[in-house]
């Protein structure tokens, strides 16, 4: 039963992952006027000093990937590619390839979303929890209509506005890039430290919009799990306020919202692109976007293949580890 | 689920309905006083859309087109929100970009819920391998980073993105939500006694989906619906930000782009971003609480709670 379980678990990942290729694939051959090719021409038309890499990179491709193949032929070998994290050069910076580029911006978006992602999940649940429980001061139910309206704010509108306010009114942050430009990338304590101030201000923007948002569904699950018999049965056996709240309301209503922080975790490769961009913070956000803007086609596709390929597999993941959070659920599920 | 009950179309006897029609506009009212969020909710969407529509009477719309004011201008008597480096007239630029931005919502939402609807019947109605094959397709679609996918196909149309345009591409990953909740709904409803008494009577399927089913799933399918403009509305603004909107059209995310991208920020124009954040904040806001009330009509067991 489980083994089967697990098969029909990897064989769904990788239809997704093949579905995500093929999508790629696809897309720029079928667009208006093939994009990529049209793209390639323009930046051998625009010439100059370039021009003889384009040509390089044209021709490399054509060796590589078989351009002047049938088209399955082509699809298959893109499919090989892929499957190999191998997603090509870059348009617009040529002799580079796609993955040491995305390999590069991993680590910096990973630091800023895993730990912005994992404080408001911290956060927002227990302050979703407080705002459900009867016993808890009077303040913290006044939080439920902010949480509502800032859990509505896109995060990166409201990243526009802390800039405004933090970097350019009050200029307690700087207002753009990883690192200062004289500090050295390196794992010095100097180095950390800047970086961490460098990340304060979109890691808040995170935080505040994600905080609002786990609050208000932790909310919802302890109101039902406090209306549960088991719960009125403890306070019936006098057990103390505390023990009710973590080892009774919280213990249960907690499990959906791990189903979602596993999610979102799966989301982090995808970067807040667009608070990244607003912030020029360096990780795989910042560089989607100067892909975008360079219509640089593969480097789009490759961090496209990279977020769907963690995102799918942190749901595999957290359905195979749900069983010990949870007992009640085997894997006996259709 | 006490209101599907009384909902469902079991002839009541005369002095009843009698009695309902009597007091109906009176119990709307008292109905509303009992679920303020959906009335408030109603209200700021409703505001937003009447500034599309009443906005054009007191504004020159062909204003919102650049070049037409004096550039850079901060707020004043004669520009009430200021202009931009292009020469927008930026009051002109909200007033035509908020019902542009509505409708991406609204044409995903509605493609969206369609496709829903259609699928989740089927599935659901049928069952099967129909069933099979719709649920899988679904649960695999959700796990996809859709910001990413809708990325990844505006940027390989770029040039050719419109508002309607937009709005489809949306629509293209919008429909998996109305279809689990579709889906979930006719199982329960198909079971029901009134649905069986229906096919004895030798209703034909269609004429159970069309006069049993749907009308029983109304709060559920408004929900959805909003639920689903409201997430259209926010990847739009997500791609509009990122420069993969229409780009001749000032929608609200793309009036935040040019800003962003001519660094209003940096230069304290704050007339020029300020504006758009505030009323994508305003709409979103509208449409949680519309969906919240909407929610507390579809699910009454939460009523007391909240």
């Amino acid at each position: 039963m489980q083994l089967h379980y697990l098969f029909r678990r990897l064989g769904q990942f990788l239809v997704v992952l093949w579905g995500a290729a093929t999508l790629n694939f696809l897309l720029p051959r079928l667009a208006p006027g093939n994009p990529v090719r049209e793209r390639l021409t323009n930046a051998m038309a625009q010439g100059g000093l370039l021009q003889e890499g384009i040509e390089d990179m044209v021709r490399a491709y054509n060796r590589e990937f078989g351009l002047d193949q049938p088209l399955y032929v082509q699809y298959l070998s893109y499919l090989g590619h892929a499957f190999r994290l191998d997603f090509g050069y870059s348009i617009a910076q040529y002799p580079r390839r796609v993955a040491p580029m995305i390999w590069e911006a991993l680590p910096w978006t990973i630091a800023l979303l895993v730990s912005a992602t994992l404080i408001a999940f911290a956060l927002g649940t227990l302050l979703g929890a407080l705002m459900a429980w009867p016993r808890a001061p009077r303040w913290i139910k006044w939080l439920a209509g902010p949480s509502i309206a800032v859990s509505s704010i896109p995060y990166f509108l409201l990243g526009l506005v802390l800039v405004y306010l933090l970097g350019v009114v009050f200029p307690i942050f700087p207002l753009s890039g990883g690192y200062d430009v004289g500090t050295m990338p390196g794992l010095t304590p100097r180095f950390i430290l800047d970086a961490l101030r460098h990340s304060l201000l979109p890691a808040l923007s995170l935080v505040v919009v994600a905080t609002g948002a786990w609050a208000l569904h932790m909310r919802g699950m302890m109101v039902t799990t406090e209306g549960e018999d088991y719960t009125t049965y403890a306070e019936a056996k006098g057990l103390t306020d505390r023990r009710i709240f973590y080892h009774y309301a919280l213990r249960n209503a907690i499990l959906p919202q791990v189903t979602a922080l596993a999610l979102s975790l799966g989301h982090v490769v995808s970067g807040a692109v667009i608070v990244e961009k607003i912030f020029g913070y360096p990780g795989v956000g910042s560089l989607l976007f100067q892909a975008i803007s360079g219509l640089d086609y593969f480097l789009i596709y490759g961090i496209v293949f990279m977020t769907v390929l963690s995102i799918t597999f942190a749901t595999i993941a957290i359905d195979l580890v749900y069983p010990l959070l949870d007992p009640r659920i085997a894997y006996r599920r259709t | 689920m006490a209101s599907t009950q009384l909902a469902a179309p079991v002839q009541p006897v005369d002095e009843f309905v009698a009695a309902r029609d009597r007091t109906r506009a009176g119990s709307v009212l008292a109905y509303c006083r009992r679920n303020p969020q959906l009335v408030a909710g109603l209200a700021i969407v409703g505001l937003l859309l009447g500034i599309g529509l009443v906005g054009p009477l007191f504004v020159d719309v062909r204003e919102a087109q650049p070049t037409s004011v004096m550039i850079d201008q901060p707020p004043s008597q004669e520009y009430p929100l200021g202009s931009d480096d292009q020469g927008r007239n930026l009051l002109a630029a909200m007033v035509v970009g908020i019902p542009l931005t509505l409708r991406v919502g609204f044409v995903a939402g509605s493609f969206g819920l369609g496709i829903g609807v259609v699928l989740g019947l089927l599935a659901g109605y049928r069952g099967g391998w129909i069933d099979a094959v719709i649920r899988m397709v679904v649960d695999t679609l959700m796990t996809v980073p859709a910001l990413l996918v809708l990325i990844m196909i505006a940027a390989s149309i770029k040039g050719f993105i419109s508002v309607w345009i937009m709005g489809l591409i949306i629509a293209s990953l919008a429909w998996m939500n109305p279809t689990r909740i579709v889906r979930s709904q006719v199982l329960t409803l198909r079971e029901r006694a009134y649905v069986q008494v229906a096919r004895l009577s030798g209703m034909s399927d269609l004429e159970i989906i069309v006069r049993e089913l749907l009308p029983n799933m109304l709060p559920y399918l408004a929900a959805a619906f909003v639920g689903a403009v409201s997430s259209a509305v926010l990847a739009s603004i997500g791609l509009e930000v990122l420069g993969l909107g229409p780009q001749n059209d000032p929608t609200l995310g793309m009036t935040i782009y040019w800003a962003n991208n001519f660094n209003a920020i940096l230069r304290g124009m704050w007339w020029w971003w300020g504006p758009p954040i505030l009323v994508v904040v305003l709409l979103f806001v509208g449409l949680f609480l519309t969906s919240a009330g909407l929610d507390e009509i579809a699910n009454p067991r939460k009523r007391k709670q909240a």
